[in-house]
């Protein structure tokens, strides 16, 4: 499949790039022009993530003391990372928070998206523009905001539940921010997966739903067996984004250590880990072996899963 | 199941809608959805309504222990505004300003390289085509802050971290934009137009910017519109990489706002409380005017990458 582009043969002289050889040549040229308009990302591309990718990984087996100095350990980071209680604890986290928050997240936005396929008013429009505009956020800002409305001095907590005369819950505080960080990143990005899965159900042809009426078939026989079913790539997209973006989990919680004090230690997710390991105590190599990890650990869970679903899905086209 | 990218955007709305009507009669149904609608919109409201109201506050009202999700008596928008933009030598003003500048150049850059790069994956057959891009779907899975302490390390070496260059060039890799562009270029500009304008004599570059370019319109502003926005709320990247508070993104100067104020409590920090909530507000302005005005473009441009 090298000539489909190709303009015919006999247009010979018509195009300054076929003159001098004619079909050679325009093999020569798909590959000129084909690395000429991919070759400016594919510079930054080596330079911004083959590079420190390597890097990172040659980091990783060298090991920093205060008397030895600097010395080759081979796997001997990864050795202590994963038998690293703190490591550990952190990985334990985001597993535990991606397996509640990933299913509550595509719940969310899938139920919104099909209730706003189905209501077509113009509050529907602008229910749709509100849900989606958390995403317009920086999670910095989002924790930030969150952070103030559980804070006891400036939150309307207290006030709302001490109408009933009970306590306010404190969200930030150890047994419940997991609850509290829940609930901030579902707020931050349910309505952008809604966005892509409403986007792809406006795709559906709507002669299905017609023929299914027909057939006798009730709304939410043609919701579990024609709409669903057809947002299976889409429903694959976003799981993706959502276990990439939960497993480097950072911001949020960064935000708030200062505000929960002592709910959010310095262990907490692998990449605070590594941000704590890397700028508190100096110790790059470790830093870099645990940004190794999880990258790794990362990548092959997601190539694992989307190799798992090629069929369904249309990432490997 | 090929539904392009552009019967995205226009099988939208009017087919749908007739549908819709003449099944009409479950209108009790309609009035529950409506109720939960209703609710989700407050939720999702909530935390804007809380910094609309609670910017307004002067420090002692926001204190006072009154209504935290209402006015207080005295509004005080314009003496926090001053403030806000007069705290330690208006330094604010200089976080939104640097913000602007790592987007604007950060993600036009990003966007720029992913067209470039996904309009030659889509119309070129190269060699090594499909090797490349086996790589470039490989790293749309490489998360991106495992790339950060690295990078910084490698930077360090050269002299290039605590710079401008330090955010700008990070945030040109886009795997993803190029992914979505070259998605998007395969179905929507046909091989058929670019050849006929190379019959016509033009070359290669011309074809791609007076023939392809204003076809790729939707994923252009969408990838821009992408790009943009994950360098405007980039948090980690530039905590790393800068130690100059003059050169801080808001992201990161409210963020060390933030921890300032919390560190001294409640009490000592109440002046910076009100500025902190303020230019949180203030920072989010921009973006939601984006995209706001921008709609009608990255409604259907945001399902490239999810239809096929």
């Amino acid at each position: 499949m090298t000539t489909s582009t190709a303009s015919p043969p006999t247009k010979k002289g018509s195009s300054p790039f076929t003159k001098k050889g004619g079909r050679r040549s325009t093999a020569a040229r798909q590959n000129l022009f084909g690395w000429l308009f991919v070759g400016p990302f594919g510079i930054i591309f080596l330079a911004l993530l083959v590079v420190p990718i390597g890097y990172a990984l040659y980091l990783s087996l060298f090991q920093k003391s205060l008397i030895g100095g600097t010395r080759f350990v081979l796997f001997g980071n990864y050795a202590k990372a994963f038998t690293d209680p703190n490591f550990l604890d952190g990985v334990w986290f985001v597993i535990r928070f991606s397996v509640v928050l990933i299913p509550l997240q595509m719940a969310i936005s899938l139920a919104i998206a099909l209730m706003l396929d189905i209501i077509v008013t113009r509050f529907a429009r602008f229910s749709r523009l509100m849900i989606f505009l958390p995403y317009a956020i920086p999670t910095v800002i989002g924790a930030l905001m969150w952070g103030f409305l559980y804070s006891e001095n400036f939150g309307p907590l207290a006030d709302i539940f001490g109408i009933f005369g009970a306590e306010a819950p404190d969200f930030l505080s150890k047994s419940l921010i997991f609850y509290g960080l829940l609930n901030i990143v579902t707020w931050q990005w349910a309505g952008y997966y809604m966005i892509i899965l409403y986007a792809a159900l406006q795709g559906i042809d709507p002669t299905l739903y017609e023929a299914a009426r027909i057939d006798g078939a009730s709304q939410w026989q043609i919701i579990w067996r024609i709409k669903i079913p057809l947002l299976s790539p889409a429903l694959l997209l976003i799981l993706v984004f959502a276990l990439i973006g939960t497993l480097q989990f950072f911001n949020e919680p960064k935000i708030l250590q200062e505000l929960a004090a002592g709910s959010i230690p310095n262990d907490f997710t692998p990449n605070i880990y590594a941000f704590y390991q890397a700028f508190s105590l100096a110790n790059y190599n470790y830093g870099a072996a645990i940004s190794f990890a999880l990258g790794a650990v990362v990548f092959v869970c997601v190539y694992i899963f989307l190799f798992a679903t090629r069929k369904r899905g249309s990432f490997f086209e | 199941m090929s539904a392009t990218p552009i019967e995205i955007t226009e099988t939208r709305g009017k087919p749908r809608k007739l549908v819709e009507r003449r099944s009409a009669p479950r209108t009790r149904g309609r009035a529950s959805l409506n109720i939960v609608l209703a609710l989700l919109v407050v939720y999702f409201l909530v935390p804007f309504w809380w910094l609309i109201v609670n910017s307004s506050k002067t420090a002692a009202g926001l204190f006072g222990g009154e209504n935290a999700l209402w006015f207080a008596e005295d509004i005080n928008y314009l003496g926090n505004l001053v403030d806000l933009f007069t705290y330690g030598g208006g330094i604010y003003g200089r976080w939104l300003a640097n913000t602007a500048l790592y987007a604007v150049l950060g993600g036009v850059g990003a966007t720029v390289l992913a067209v470039l790069a996904g309009y030659g994956f889509a119309k070129y057959r190269f060699a090594g085509r499909r090797a490349a891009f086996a790589i470039l779907l490989g790293a749309v899975m490489v998360p991106t802050t495992a790339l950060v302490i690295p990078t910084f390390v490698l930077f360090a070496q050269v002299g290039w971290t605590n710079t401008v260059w330090a955010v700008i060039f990070p945030s040109l890799l886009n795997p993803f934009g190029v992914y979505l562009m070259n998605v998007y270029a395969r179905d929507a500009v046909p091989d058929e137009l670019l050849d006929a304008a190379r019959v016509d004599g033009a070359g290669e570059f011309r074809t791609f910017f007076r023939v392809a370019l204003p076809m790729l319109r939707p994923a252009i502003v969408t990838v821009l519109l992408l790009s943009v926005v994950a360098v405007w709320n980039n948090y980690f990247l530039p905590l790393v990489m800068l130690s100059d508070n003059r050169l801080f993104p808001v992201t990161v100067g409210i963020g060390v706002w933030q921890s300032t104020a919390s560190t001294y409590g409640a009490a000592g920090g109440q002046t910076l409380w009100s500025i902190i909530i303020l230019g949180s507000l203030v920072s989010v302005i921009p973006l939601i005017i984006a995209f706001l005005a921008l709609q009608k473009y990255w409604r259907g441009g945001l399902a490239i990458g999810s239809l096929k």
